[in-house]
């Protein structure tokens, strides 16, 4: 049914966001499971497709500057727009942040997850106009 | 004068001297007097606060002197770091923190970092009275840890006081780590239900919001309850963003338990035609989740999803939902997904359909990633519905794109939608050859994976061999368990469907055996067997003995090999001991000895062990009964010595049983052991007749009859109310309040084997009654590991009652004529290659690609051959063949897109119904509002009243558009968006925002984060 996790890391690996949609995991899955995909997907080189099928779903990637974005997804999904997906979450982040960087996700890390929440709920894209991702952050923001 | 001279010569030489200094000091000197001015040039312009020099004066990254000034890369990076400082309410220590797992080089340094940083953070939250900015930050920073992978457990109970607070900031992000830390069975969980409940009654629709994305994650099954009526409330709450999590907080439920949401299941239906579009978007998921699992209930929503996919495509959403000039297209995925469902198998709801995805393929820009992938959604669903040929072209069309894409992303797209037409007409992969070979071909593992799964469904019994042997190759050097046992799998299954001889079946069970034998299903092993006993069939017992024999000796070779797996020596041992000495060529000491080698190499594997000294009693009883001598050799004795004693008393057992066999007379071991008696039919009398004697004889003695069980049950249901006292004498049921359920009668058990030879199940209705208890033992006792004499040679046979379905791939009338197929395999595989080649030569110089043919490797040109064959060739074999299923699977699936029968339906379809779908969209669509339509759905009864809906006399009495009901509600948004709009223009424009990053870098300097060092990275823009 859709998004099973998303998880940015850099590229020497170290983890930077990650968000789980099906189940919690305990920290030794987490940490096992984001080391085998990064192994995996750091692995490739730009010609190879940015599909890897790892165990019994597949993790669509998307590299920006230092920063990779893997999204893990059940079989079924359009692996294309889980590509666009993506870039439409750094649209977002851009939008909120301007020229975002690698920086800006780790000084904000709250915002960044809020976002995802605001544009996946129960693992499905429930939500894809930037305007209403960003209009609840901003309005948090004024608030406090 | 000669004092003179040497004076001149002092002064000279000291002067050169004292001149090399001065160059030496001009030229060392020269690095620091062309940097410091710079550097302090820098460090004024940017005006750095005086405390932060000290950080300032780090080394850049790059040597300045290459330059006059600091690059604006450097500037920018450097004034970002000062931007940092001045984060509202972050404190050094955050900032120091982030500043410092940015710059780890290494796990292990990260590692440090974060378990002081905890250290820290222990110390901190002892403290009673934290204030609540700071406790917000401490659990970011625990968030940090625990998502580096480090414990962060003593916190978790912060963050949920933290989802009490009132500031909605810091309760969202309270809530936020809570779904980080716990999982939704944790026990601090039913601490935050309380504050779930209580925000879910909030006035602010952002506390609201926050809660119904906790209710997302943190409820579970059993608290479903305490929110639910809440929840069901908010979906009608006045702002969208409060409905649309409403929705997928229902959803969430209904993924947990389905039951506990299953009468308000209407209620997705009317939020489909929600006013606002987000809201219509998200409910699209639990649709999707609902209609996957029962399309039949949904059929009638055909007709609006049809005109609400076709009203976004024409862009009648707000332009906020665009995506790179693409109208929202994950909506539109969403759509095209629940149609594939709807319209799957159904012609009718696909007659909805045709329109609208021929509009799509003829609007859907290609160069896009956005708009492949909605032309790669429209082929899986032109895929799944039921087939039309204008359609199916466009889709053809599209992807042989993909395919022809220099793109990998795109050819692996292709490769999955080409598996998805094939389905429809396995012609259409002949076009693209060459294409799939290239990808098979190509380094790129996941492309490899895909293009196999393309093979594996279009494999024919043309092909098969080519495949398989291409699969195992693959198989062998893959280290990946999951999908070395996916493939060994497939192999498996393509070899058991589409075998050309037994021969080549049982090498290529040998080779899959050998390299992923643990992977594989022990049914295999069994089917393997089974095989080998049954052979080629009755007819031709040469045939099936020249199989044995070949098969025994290619097990007597595979045997001398290290670490074969468990599940491959134990088909070895059966198949050795019940046909090891059966051609007369090897000696039965010979085959006992090999024998003992594999028990011994083997000795910590029970199984492997049990079969072995099986196979061992077998020879012997074989030979014994043929009247020869067996020689105990030393090593079986101390083989079957070591067994007696051993700790399973299953080998126990065998062993046992050997030595009481040997002491048997030849007549009674070979009615004990029959030789090559596996596949006998064994009669089993199941009223034990040899019983009734007795039984008689204690009924006239006074016994009750026996009485079966279903006859027990009746009695028991007909007789407890009538004799109520029978339960007050029973003190261990007088607890029990509630009225007992009644008693099923139990569905007729499956068979089971009570006398010794039983093997296959010849009878089943009249078997005697027997409490389930007894089966269950019984079954149990199937388990190799607890068998008695009785059963053990059934067990070993009777294993074959599990292959179900088998019967029908093996069935033995096919191999009428057995020889052919088997020894000239090799031979008719080369005539139909040559054949086809020719073949596709001949037609691809028609087509146009004929340019690219004769720069083809001969190689390659054979693969596609003997991938792709020819119609012809694969008519005139399946003739021969056996496989009915498949076949009819085939002639379906050729037969379903069979032009004549398509033509007359298109025609049949009355043209203005078509064009009902096609042409309004400029003229007759506008007046009809689908969400209208939508809220008669409601009623159950409405479904056929919405059907005939877009009939225009209908569609003119609708009032507003889709298009009006979305801008006038979201009007705010809109004007929003306007302005917006500009920013994301510009902002579209991208490359280096010189003054915005100028700005920011401008404060970030006070950090003292540099890019220096390790990650430089950092600072990178992401679109950059």
């Amino acid at each position: 049914m859709g998004i099973r996790f998303v998880v940015l890391v850099n590229k020497q690996g170290q983890t930077r966001l990650a968000q789980y949609f099906y189940e919690h995991l305990s920290l030794d899955q987490r940490r096992a499971l984001e080391a085998e995909i990064v192994r995996k997907c750091l692995a490739r080189t730009d010609l190879q497709c940015s599909f890897v099928e790892h165990r019994n779903y597949k993790i669509v990637y998307r590299r920006y500057a230092s920063l990779f974005f893997l999204v893990g997804v059940d079989n079924d999904e359009n692996e294309l727009a889980i590509l666009e997906f993506i870039h439409l979450l750094v649209e977002t982040m851009d939008r909120h942040f301007g020229n975002v960087c690698e920086l800006d996700i780790m000084f904000h890390l709250e915002k960044v997850h809020f976002m995802l929440e605001e544009m996946v709920m129960n693992g499905c894209i429930v939500e894809t106009s930037k305007t209403n991702i960003l209009s609840p952050i901003q309005l948090m923001d004024k608030a406090s | 004068m000669k004092n003179f001279l040497l004076w001149c010569c002092k002064l000279a030489m000291s002067l050169c001297l004292m001149f090399t200094v001065y160059l030496n000091l001009l030229l060392t000197q020269t690095t620091p007097i062309r940097t410091s001015p710079v550097c302090f040039l820098f460090l004024y312009s940017t005006s750095t606060p005086p405390d932060l020099i000290q950080i300032s004066l780090k080394p850049p990254p790059l040597p300045f002197s290459s330059l006059p000034f600091p690059s604006m890369e450097q500037l920018k990076s450097l004034g970002r770091e000062l931007a940092m400082g001045s984060q509202g309410g972050s404190s050094k220590e955050f900032l120091d923190l982030v500043k410092s797992i940015g710059e780890a080089r290494s796990k292990s340094e990260e590692d440090r970092i974060i378990l002081r940083e905890l250290e820290t953070l222990r110390r901190r939250l002892s403290d009673p009275d934290i204030p609540r900015r700071k406790m917000k930050e401490y659990l970011l920073r625990l968030a940090y840890a625990e998502m580096l992978g480090h414990d962060a457990s003593f916190g978790y109970i912060h963050a949920v006081k933290m989802a009490h607070d009132d500031n909605i900031m810091l309760k969202r992000t309270g809530y936020l780590t809570v779904a980080l830390f716990l999982d939704d069975g944790h026990d601090l969980i039913i601490l935050i239900v309380n504050t779930i409940q209580k925000d879910l009654r909030s006035d602010n629709y952002l506390v609201v919001c926050a809660a119904l994305v906790a209710v997302c994650k943190l409820i579970n099954e059993e608290t479903i309850p305490a929110v639910l009526p809440q929840v069901v409330e908010l979906l009608n709450h006045p702002k969208e963003a409060v409905r649309k999590k409403a929705v997928m907080a229902l959803h969430r439920f209904h993924q947990k338990s389905p039951s506990s949401v299953s009468h308000l299941v209407s209620n997705f239906r009317k939020r489909l035609c929600d006013n606002d579009p987000g809201v219509m978007g998200a409910t699209l998921c639990p649709l999707f989740d609902l209609i996957s699992d029962d399309a039949s209930s949904y059929k009638d929503l055909v007709v609006s999803l049809v005109s609400i996919l076709k009203q976004v495509a024409e862009k009648r959403l707000p332009t906020t939902y665009d995506y790179h000039h693409m109208p929202a297209p994950f909506i539109q995925i969403k759509l095209l997904k629940i149609l594939a469902l709807l319209g799957s198998g159904d012609k009718q709801a696909s007659n909805h359909m045709y329109a609208v995805l021929t509009e799509i393929f003829r609007k859907c820009e290609s160069s896009s990633n956005i708009g492949n992938a909605i032309l790669y959604e429209c082929v899986c669903c032109v895929s799944s519905i039921y087939p039309n040929p204008k359609v199916l072209d466009a889709a053809i069309e599209a992807t042989s794109k993909f395919l022809k894409s220099e793109s990998h992303n795109l050819k692996y797209m292709g490769i999955d939608a080409l598996g998805r037409l094939i389905r429809i007409n396995p012609d259409i992969a002949e076009e693209h050859q060459l294409a799939v070979i290239d990808c098979l071909e190509d380094p790129d593992d996941t492309l490899k994976r895909k293009t196999f799964e393309l093979l594996y469904k279009m494999t024919k019994s043309t092909n098969v061999e080519v495949i398989v042997d291409r699969m195992i190759d693959y198989m062998i050097n893959i280290t990946d368990n999951h999908y070395k046992t996916e493939i060994a799998s497939r192999c498996v299954e393509l070899a058991e469907q589409f075998a050309p001889s037994n021969q080549w079946f049982i090498q290529i069970m040998n080779k899959v055996f050998e390299h992923a034998g643990d992977l594989v299903n022990p049914r295999v092993a069994h089917n393997l067997m089974r095989l080998i006993a049954e052979g080629f069939g009755e007819d031709d017992e040469g045939a099936d003995t020249q199989l044995r024999s070949s098969a025994v000796a290619s097990y007597l070779r595979i045997l001398g090999e290290p670490k074969l797996p468990s599940l491959f020596l134990q088909v070895i041992c059966w198949v050795l001991g019940e046909y090891g000495t059966a051609d007369g060529r090897h000696s039965g000491s010979y085959i006992v000895g090999k024998l003992c080698d594999v028990a011994e190499a083997h000795s910590s594997d029970d199984t492997v062990k049990a079969y072995a000294v099986s196979a061992i009693m077998k020879i012997f009883a074989f030979e014994l009964a043929a009247g020869r001598k067996v020689e105990m050799l030393p090593e079986c004795q101390t083989l079957i010595d070591e067994v007696l004693a051993s700790h399973s008393t299953d080998l126990q057992q065998r062993a046992y049983e050997f030595q009481a066999l040997l002491a048997l007379s030849p007549q009674a071991i070979e009615n004990v052991m029959p030789p090559d008696a596996s596949c006998e039919d064994i009669e089993i009398e199941t009223s034990l007749p040899f019983l009734s004697n007795y039984i008689n004889q204690a009924i006239e003695n006074g016994a009750r009859p026996y009485i079966s069980e279903s006859e027990r049950l009746g009695t028991v249901n007909t007789i407890t109310p009538a004799s109520a006292s029978h339960y007050q004498q029973d003190p261990a049921h007088s607890l029990r309040f509630e009225a007992y359920e009644l008693p099923k009668p139990r569905a007729p058990p499956p068979s089971i084997q009570p006398s010794s030879r039983s093997s296959l199940p010849t009878i089943s209705s009249d078997l005697v009654p027997v409490s389930e208890a007894t089966y269950t033992t019984r079954e149990e006792q199937h388990n190799p590991k607890v068998q008695t004499l009785a059963d053990q040679i059934s067990a070993e046979i009777g294993v074959r009652l599990k292959l179900e379905g088998v019967q029908k791939k093996w069935g033995q009338q096919t191999y009428s004529s057995p020889s052919a197929p088997s020894t000239s395999s090799s031979s008719t595989q080369k005539a139909t290659n040559g054949m086809v080649t020719s073949d596709t030569i001949r037609q691809s110089s028609l087509d146009s690609r004929k340019q690219q043919i004769p720069e083809v490797s001969a190689e390659k040109q054979r693969l596609a051959a003997s991938l792709f064959g020819k119609k012809a060739a694969e008519r005139k074999t399946q003739g021969s063949t056996r496989r009915p299923a498949k076949e009819s699977q085939h002639a379906v699936a050729t037969s379903a897109p069979e032009p004549p029968e398509e033509k007359v339906v298109v025609p049949a379809v009355p043209p203005p119904d078509l064009l009902d779908l096609n042409e309004p969209s400029e003229t007759a669509t506008p007046t009809i509002d689908p969400f209208k339509q939508l809220e008669g759905l409601l009623g159950p009864a409405a479904g056929s009243d919405v059907a005939s809906a877009p009939s225009p006399s209908v569609g003119a009495v609708k009032t507003p558009d889709l298009m009006s009901m979305f801008t006038d509600t979201p009007s705010i948004v809109d004007s929003k968006s306007s302005d917006k709009g500009v920013v994301s223009s510009t902002i579209a424009k991208k490359g280096p925002n010189v003054k915005e990053a100028l700005q920011k870098d401008a404060t970030a300097r006070q950090v003292g984060v540099t890019p220096s060092g390790n990650n430089p990275n950092l600072f990178k823009d992401l679109l950059g």
